[in-house]
């Protein structure tokens, strides 16, 4: 009988293979020839699409759990969590409302009792994004109290407040979508909280509804709002606020 | 990874009783015991000083043949207008190098340039002081980002996630009836970040309390870093700030606590324990 090759046999040739080798990089990890050296450790995330959003190296007082919390590495999971699973809820939602068109509200009905995981998913994107709030707020309040906004961060301070704002913004627009009174009535109360502004109160009413009052035409405005326009915006700020704590000097501190 | 490395007590003893700084006797001390144990496994080392160093690379001309160029080492200058380009002749390149690696003329394989190549790569270059860029940032203890900070991070999501996970397993999203602008529920309230606002609006005008005020907010928040010129980011430094902002996240932090939990129908005052909880996530 024919000696059957180890797994560690299997392995090497897997990784010693034209296409394996690729994909992977140099200093990447599954790549084969992986030693534990500074070299490595280094190419490890400078080689690698995701990680080299990090630097190589990371100031040692900026791990400990109890300096950050990874409260805005969380924030940012939070958002990458709600693409995916919005993304799916997306597949089975039509932005469709009014007398006899009520379909919007259909398929939030069906979402929650006959689509497959539809339950699941559509809670893990309504908790999510309420979590998503709060480790904003909370990273904000982190930063604040270690004084992390002070030269030269003050203007990674100044987008983290619109990313604020975007995130506020983002959670809003979702509020209203499953068409239900809970979401009508809540955004009612929102939206004439900004037909107070002063002067233009009207117009800015006129442009949040797409009319005088909520309706239909609301609903698509919103939908395209939260699933499109918002998020394109919060990627960009997103791409600066990570890319200016690396001009800056990486995190902030030790205190 | 590299074995630990146990400095030369002596030396280093020696260097902080001349008075050298407790981190460069640390270094000499390293390189010491290193050096020690380099000649303990017969590897031969290169010049120590620079009597050395001229003993070597003229033996090492000798060995090359080339002795017709008579350079210092301290002064390849002179050589450089000579030789044209700046550069040193191939016999020259190699005495020198051969004199460096300390291993007397002869050329290891791994060095890879013949003697007899013409082709010489200028391995130092000129930099006028003013090309020097002055970084001025002190020595930070810093780690590999891979395997320490992305373990963390990677172990922070999957705890997320998965809390994430099992909330959404037992608590199931609100979904109400369908919307009518027709019937205005008993209990109407904003979402739980809004609050704050629709507590607000109880009891000032709508234009104060929904628009200009947060405006004010918004700007003031964003304004923090111009107008806190404290340099310090130590708590006991700034406690101003962090009392202001604390005051802050509390006056909001109440604001929506009483919004979501402690008004009911037609958002007037309700205890929770009188009249149920109106408030929905």
């Amino acid at each position: 009988m024919p000696k059957l090759p180890t797994f560690d046999d299997v392995k090497g040739n897997v990784q010693d293979n034209v296409i394996w080798k690729s994909i992977f990089r140099p200093g990447s990890i599954y790549r084969k020839g992986y030693r534990d050296t500074s070299r490595d450790r280094a190419l490890a995330s400078m080689n690698n699409v995701l990680y080299h959003l990090h630097p190589v190296k990371v100031k040692r007082h900026g791990l400990k759990l109890t300096y950050t919390y990874c409260l805005g590495g969380l924030s940012f999971f939070m958002f990458i969590l709600l693409t995916i699973t919005g993304i799916f809820l997306m597949f089975f939602y039509t932005p469709a409302a009014g007398a006899g068109t009520e379909i919007a509200y259909l398929n939030m009905r069906e979402i929650s009792a006959s689509i497959t995981f539809g339950q699941l998913v559509r809670n893990l994107h309504r908790w999510g994004a309420h979590a998503m709030v709060f480790t904003v707020f909370l990273h904000m309040a982190r930063v604040f109290y270690h004084g992390a906004y002070k030269p030269p961060r003050e203007f990674n301070w100044v987008v983290g407040v619109i990313l604020l704002l975007l995130t506020l913004f983002l959670s809003f627009t979702g509020y209203l979508l499953p068409w239900d009174q809970l979401a009508l009535w809540a955004v009612t109360v929102g939206t004439n909280m900004a037909g107070f502004t002063p002067v233009f109160g009207d117009q800015v009413q006129f442009v949040l509804l797409g009319g005088v009052e909520i309706g239909p035409e609301t609903l698509l405005r919103w939908y395209v709002l939260h699933v499109l326009f918002i998020p394109f915006i919060t990627v960009i700020f997103l791409a600066v606020h990570f890319w200016r704590i690396r001009k800056d000097g990486g995190i902030s501190g030790p205190l | 990874m590299s074995e630990e490395i146990t400095p030369d007590q002596e030396v280093y003893d020696r260097l902080l009783a001349e008075g050298k700084s407790e981190r460069i006797a640390r270094a000499k001390a390293k390189a010491a015991a290193v050096r020690a144990s380099k000649i303990a496994e017969g590897a031969t080392l290169g010049p120590k000083s620079s009597e050395e160093a001229q003993k070597a690379l003229e033996s090492a001309r000798a060995a090359a043949g080339g002795g017709g160029v008579a350079t210092k080492t301290a002064a390849p200058a002179e050589s450089a207008g000579a030789q044209g380009g700046g550069r040193l002749p191939p016999e020259e390149r190699a005495a020198r190098v051969a004199a460096s690696l300390g291993n007397g003329g002869k050329q290891p394989a791994s060095m890879g340039v013949p003697t007899s190549s013409t082709h010489t790569h200028r391995l130092l270059a000129l930099v006028p002081p003013a090309g020097i860029q002055q970084v001025q940032s002190k020595q930070m203890d810093k780690v590999y980002t891979w395997p320490h900070l992305l373990l963390v991070e990677f172990v922070a999501l999957l705890a997320a996630g998965s809390l994430l996970l099992i909330a959404s397993f037992f608590l199931d999203a609100p979904l109400g009836s369908l919307a009518n602008p027709q019937e205005v529920p008993a209990i109407n309230k904003a979402p739980w970040y809004f609050m704050g606002l629709q507590e607000l609006l109880a009891y000032l005008h709508p234009m104060v309390a929904g628009v200009s005020l947060p405006g004010v907010f918004v700007v003031l928040l964003m304004a923090a870093p111009y107008v806190d010129k404290n340099p310090s980011a130590k708590p006991e430094n700034r406690k101003l700030a962090n009392m202001a902002f604390t005051f802050f996240l509390a006056f909001w932090g109440l604001l929506v606590v009483i919004g979501s939990f402690l008004r009911g129908a037609g958002y007037a005052w309700a205890w929770p324990w009188v009249q149920g909880l109106g408030f929905t996530l």
